[in-house]
């Protein structure tokens, strides 16, 4: 089914879209039907900056198990180096 | 025989008199016929909604997409701007009932129309469907594996809300099709939705697929259930011609 439900939040980088590097200012994150993946849900996460229109966005969509790797991953690596992951 | 048909995108007013983009496709002959209005689902104006389009003019039937997301702009691919309005928190009920209304009243207007207009949609869409046939002029809707007509919806979502409540309010004979491997709606929820329709006094059809879950009809996707499909068709079609005529 369509969840809908969907979390957002403000993060702050770089993307590079469909035509090139943007300044990433907002995330979506949810578990829903994919566009693409070959999955009835996936973990699909987007980077936007919402300013430039809705195709300044690099889309994922992740099974569930690739995305809690990835999670996970994601965490285990800025952990290797809290001095410099701290924000700042 | 083959049904020769135009396709095209068009525009008509939604909610609030806002300007919307639709695809449609209408058979050539000049003979009257019904109308039907595809409601897309939640990942948007997509190729699959279109051709299911496509598939109702070849029946011999005016068919209607209206771009729910037409007001995130022009010329969006349908999951960027399905990407933008789930992060503007989805489309409100009354937006959809306005847009659709919209739709019907295209429709309508064309001069091969019979009077008659349905309403088709597929997961949300099919709620949408339901939510359609409690608040507009309609001649029949066919849901297909709506979700969150019944049950708990996303408390994120304060624009929608279960639509159980709204059995009584439907003003035209429902056709349902539901899969019951699913899991939303779950086979206890269609059956709760079917008992709310039947002490509504409403007339509906249900028919229900073993081995098939959500988005059976969905050719592109792990979840097609070929024989569930089918038989739906089946059913659709028989369904259009009682209500619809043709």
């Amino acid at each position: 089914m369509c969840t809908h439900d969907t979390a957002v939040l403000a993060v702050s980088g770089s993307a590079k879209g469909a035509t090139g590097w943007f300044r990433a200012t907002d995330a979506s994150v949810y578990f829903d039907h994919p566009v693409h993946a070959l999955a009835d849900h996936t973990l699909n996460i987007d980077v936007r900056r919402p300013v430039d229109g809705p195709a300044a966005r690099v889309a994922l969509e992740l099974t569930a198990a690739s995305a809690r790797e990835l999670a996970q991953t994601i965490l285990r690596v800025l952990d290797a180096h809290p001095q410099l992951a701290e924000p700042g | 025989m083959d049904t020769a048909f135009l396709s095209e995108t068009v525009e008509f007013t939604g909610h609030h008199g806002d300007l919307l983009e639709a695809y449609a496709a209408r058979p050539v002959a000049d003979d009257r016929r019904g109308g039907i209005v595809v409601i897309h689902h939640l990942p948007g104006y997509d190729r699959a909604t279109k051709e299911y389009v496509r598939r109702f003019a070849d029946a011999g039937y005016d068919a209607v997409c209206p771009n729910l997301y037409s007001r995130v702009g022009r010329d969006v691919s349908p999951d960027d701007a399905a990407a933008a309005v789930r992060a503007q928190g989805g489309v409100p009920d009354e937006q959809v009932v306005g847009d659709v209304a919209g739709a019907v009243d295209y429709l309508r207007a064309l001069p091969t129309n019979n009077g008659k207009v349905a309403v088709i949609g597929h997961c949300s869409g099919g709620r949408h469907s339901f939510l359609c046939a409690t608040a507009l002029p309609l001649d029949a809707a066919i849901v297909c594996y709506g979700g969150l007509i019944v049950g708990e919806t996303p408390p994120q979502l304060s624009s929608m809300v279960p639509l159980i409540d709204r059995a009584p309010q439907i003003g035209c004979p429902v056709l349902g099709l539901w899969g019951n491997d699913d899991q939303f709606p779950t086979p206890v929820q269609v059956d709760e939705i079917e008992r709310a329709l039947e002490r509504a006094g409403k007339t509906y059809e249900f028919h229900r697929y073993d081995g098939a879950g959500h988005a059976f009809f969905y050719p592109d996707r792990d979840s097609y259930r070929v024989a569930a499909a089918l038989d739906g068709w089946d059913r659709i079609w028989s369904f259009l011609r009682t209500h619809l005529g043709g």
